[in-house]
């Protein structure tokens, strides 16, 4: 794939379009407390359609040779990792100690 | 000028993309702290006390349309309009420090209203990881108004597209990052 292939003017318009329609989502269905209960999964999926239309579209990754989604996408993984492990590790832990 | 590798692609464009892979190993341990800590503090100000949600949505709002400007500026420049690559680069800038400000607000009455770097947990993980976010914020705004004085003096041009290309990655990632900080910090209380 070649390094120059990036999107259109129109292209980049309509993504910044959608990224400000799913913040406002986010910070509506924030304040909705009919939304409390799925809060988290809703927020988590719509926070991660917008980092992948921003490292999709506006860092070109959708376009560009695939080395550079390797470059990125390993470490992004390793990253998500830690992030799981320690939580994992550091409940469990606690829930060890107290019982609960 | 060009720096090709034996696989064909820009030798600065790769190492740019591996030091940003870097990059987000420092960001997830930043925001595994702040998440293993979460809730843990002993004392207040606790989080759904002070953080502002519509100042900060406003924020996010700023950054991302910084993206959107980023994008301009480089599509500018790539095409030879130097005109609208000078204006969109300090857009961009200019964005940038709108966001600094509102940071530095947000910081000062943080500070006001009882919240130090050494409060309780939730102020040493917040000030570390929205800190830090904010120092590589600092760093591509003076990494923009650089270009924007180079395309001034007339030394920018579409011989340097990767300059401005790698400058709008390092900006981008500053903005995905916020796109997390956001929900985590801010929208998960």
């Amino acid at each position: 794939m070649s390094e120059q292939a990036h999107a259109t003017t129109a292209t980049y318009l309509r993504i910044a379009a959608i990224l400000v329609m799913i913040t406002l989502i986010e910070v509506g269905i924030f304040y909705v407390p009919t939304f409390q209960a799925v809060l988290v999964p809703v927020l988590l999926v719509l926070s991660t359609v917008k980092f992948a239309l921003v490292v999709m579209f506006y860092m070109h990754l959708k376009f560009d040779n695939r080395f550079f989604a390797f470059l990125f996408g390993g470490p992004l993984l390793l990253a998500l990792a830690v992030v799981v492990s320690l939580l994992f590790i550091f409940y469990g832990a606690v829930r060890l100690r107290t019982g609960v | 000028m060009t720096h090709a590798t034996s696989m064909g692609l820009d030798s600065r464009k790769m190492a740019f993309w591996a030091f940003i892979g870097s990059e987000c190993l420092l960001f997830g341990s930043l925001i595994s702290t702040y998440l293993v800590y979460k809730g843990r503090s002993q004392v207040g100000p606790f989080p759904h006390e002070i953080l502002n949600i519509p100042f900060t949505s406003f924020s996010t709002f700023d950054l991302l349309m910084s993206s959107l400007a980023m994008v301009l500026a480089l599509a500018a420049v790539q095409r030879g309009d130097m005109k609208q690559g000078k204006l969109w680069l300090l857009v961009t800038a200019l964005l940038g420090l709108v966001f600094l400000g509102g940071q530095f607000w947000e910081f000062s009455h943080f500070v006001h209203e009882g919240l130090g770097l050494t409060t309780n947990l939730f102020g040493s993980t917040f000030y570390v990881l929205t800190g830090t976010h904010g120092a590589h914020v600092t760093v591509g705004v003076i990494w923009l108004l650089t270009l924007w004085v180079q395309a001034l003096r007339g030394k920018l041009g579409p011989a340097n597209a990767m300059t401005v290309e790698i400058t709008g990655l390092y900006w981008h990632f500053v903005d995905v990052v916020w796109i997390v900080i956001f929900t985590v910090v801010y929208l998960i209380q």
